[in-house]
């Protein structure tokens, strides 16, 4: 048995390293947001702040008044952009898996083919298609394009066609049509897939940087990263505002990552098993 | 083509209804920008007002062998490509065994771990700079274990190696997921067999963990490919969007994003490139595949 604790015992070192290793800046940068620039710039190395302060995350909302404002972009585009894409994804799943139609082959058909291009591609085109509807520098801009995601249309249809037909049957008994079926009844009962799906879609919303550097040129519209990145332009040596910057915009994340814990495992095993 | 029943038909027109809005996006920002690509790698495009567009036959796809600047840029990201696929696939597949081995603390480990998941690749590169700054936490440590200092941001010689780093650490874990899903698959009676055979931990790993993870490594290297392929934000942000130190960050993307964006009448050049990368990725995703089909277990 000897053998076995010099074996947990070498997993431990491994895992109790590793864990350090991805602590460590999380603590830094955190530990960097209450100190005073003082602090930051006699470059002592100590986790705990001599001088604790709670000025910087003050300072960056009134040094930089925007930062409110993007801080509201971001949360309205992810938010109904990630709506939008729970309710268009799961719409077009269900129709590839349960409706019959002519041509329903050839759309799932094109929608796989969809996966497979890389946005690059898209992207030149898109600023000009974008250019040319007036759409640059707005909400509907940031959001609309990215309002389907032919993933997790992908998903929603596997999902919805192991989904037990008997409960839609007993609905369209009870005389409700296709469309109160599926708002009333389908879709409250595919809350997995769609906690699944709220997580992914947010968190690429939310973390975007390309698209937004793109389409956004006003700074009232900036997102938090295009915000975060024109920040430390401007604060360049401030890394005491920098880190508290960084610490707000990460925090929402967090939160929501701590209420869909469960779901967010079977996503990406979801995701795996493509 | 069959006559349609009233109740077919009624079918049909809302299973088109429920399809009308992923149809109408998929659509206008991905079909119709396509062949729109298409059309603009073939020109020369200027953006003075509207849009105007010179026919070029196939200059902008010549053009690359003698352009400089994407000859640099391919050589970078082929060299992080070739360094960060395979290390962070290493580490996720260590990280799952070693989190799957039963030990106590399983789920506060898995927590901690997904933190650089869940953050942002803006603010992981800021924390990262900010760490790898000139008298910052990096070379502090480094200065402790005696070992040499590095001008991370401003050398040339280590400044994608930075972002290397960066990368494997963010990126890992993730796939760390992916594989401790699949290791929940594997029947215990592998390893009891196995055990029975007098085999150790190390051996266990590498003759029943690894064979049977084929098919997920395949798909984990096949996301790697593509994502690192597609390097842009980290390099934007740390050479402020340059490719600097001396173009040592210029990555095939943000080639991309200077041509289309930063300087006039190269859109179309830009949109060659970025067929040319899309080619670049399909052909290694296929070669990959190929590959791992011809050793895999099913």
């Amino acid at each position: 048995m000897k053998k076995r604790t010099a074996g947990t015992r070498a997993l431990y070192v491994i895992l109790v390293v590793y864990a350090i290793i991805t602590v460590i800046p999380f603590l830094w940068a955190l530990s960097s947001s209450f100190k005073t620039l003082g602090e930051i710039v006699s470059g002592s190395i100590n986790f705990i702040p001599k001088d604790f302060t709670l000025d910087n995350y003050k300072q960056i909302f009134t040094r930089e008044p925007l930062f409110g404002r993007w801080l509201f972009n971001s949360l309205f585009i992810a938010t109904v952009g990630t709506l939008l894409n729970l309710l268009f994804n799961s719409m077009a799943g269900y129709a590839l898996a349960r409706l019959s139609f002519p041509g329903k082959k050839s759309i799932f058909l094109m929608i796989l083919a969809v996966l497979m291009i890389p946005f690059q591609v898209t992207l030149i085109p898109n600023f000009l298609i974008l250019k040319e509807l007036g759409w640059l520098n707005s909400y509907q801009g940031m959001i609309i394009p990215g309002a389907v995601n032919a993933t997790f249309i992908f998903m929603m249809r596997q999902f919805f066609i192991n989904f037990p037909k008997e409960v839609e049957e007993a609905a369209a008994i009870d005389g409700l049509g296709r469309f109160g079926t599926f708002f009333r009844i389908v879709l409250p009962l595919a809350k997995p897939a769609l906690a699944a799906q709220t997580i992914f879609v947010f968190m690429a919303f939310w973390n975007d940087f390309m698209r937004p550097l793109i389409i956004l040129s006003d700074q009232d519209m900036f997102t938090l990263p295009l915000g975060l990145n024109s920040f430390k332009g401007q604060f360049i040596s401030f890394w005491n505002y920098i880190m508290a910057a960084s610490m707000v915009f990460t925090l929402p994340i967090i939160v929501l990552y701590a209420f869909f814990n469960r779901y967010f495992v079977k996503g990406i095993k979801f995701t795996g098993d493509k | 083509m069959k006559m349609l029943s009233k109740k077919d038909r009624r079918e049909a027109g809302q299973g088109y209804l429920f399809l009308l809005p992923a149809l109408l996006v998929l659509g206008v920002f991905v079909i119709a920008p396509i062949l729109y690509a298409v059309f603009l790698s073939f020109h020369k495009v200027e953006l003075i007002g509207g849009a105007t567009y010179e026919f070029r036959g196939l200059d902008n796809f010549m053009k690359v062998t003698f352009d400089d600047r994407a000859i640099i840029a391919l050589k970078n990201t082929a060299i992080y490509v070739a360094i960060v696929v395979p290390t962070q696939t290493f580490l996720a597949l260590v990280l799952a065994a070693s989190l799957n081995a039963g030990l106590k603390g399983q789920k506060f480990f898995r927590i901690v771990y997904f933190l650089p998941t869940l953050t942002s690749s803006a603010v992981l590169t800021l924390i990262f700079m900010w760490m790898y700054n000139q008298n910052g936490l990096i070379n502090y440590v480094l200065k402790f274990l005696n070992l040499p200092t590095y001008n991370w941001i401003g050398d040339p010689d280590v400044a994608l190696i930075a972002i290397m780093i960066m990368n494997i650490w963010a990126t890992a874990p993730f796939f760390m997921v992916i594989y401790l899903a699949a290791l929940q698959d594997i029947p215990d009676s592998h390893y009891e067999a196995a055990e029975l055979d007098g085999a150790g931990p190390i051996q266990k790993f590498w003759h029943i963990t690894v064979p049977n993870l084929r098919p997920v490594t395949s798909f984990v290297v096949i996301m790697g490919l593509i994502g690192t392929f597609q390097l842009f934000d980290q390099s934007y942000i740390f050479s402020g969007g340059s490719g600097g130190p001396n173009n040592s960050t210029l990555t095939v993307v943000l080639l991309i994003y200077q041509y289309a964006f930063k300087t006039l009448g190269t859109m179309g050049y830009a949109t060659a490139i970025a067929f040319m990368l899309a080619i670049i990725i399909l052909v290694a995703t296929l070669l990959q595949r190929k590959f791992s089909k011809e050793e895999s277990l099913y």
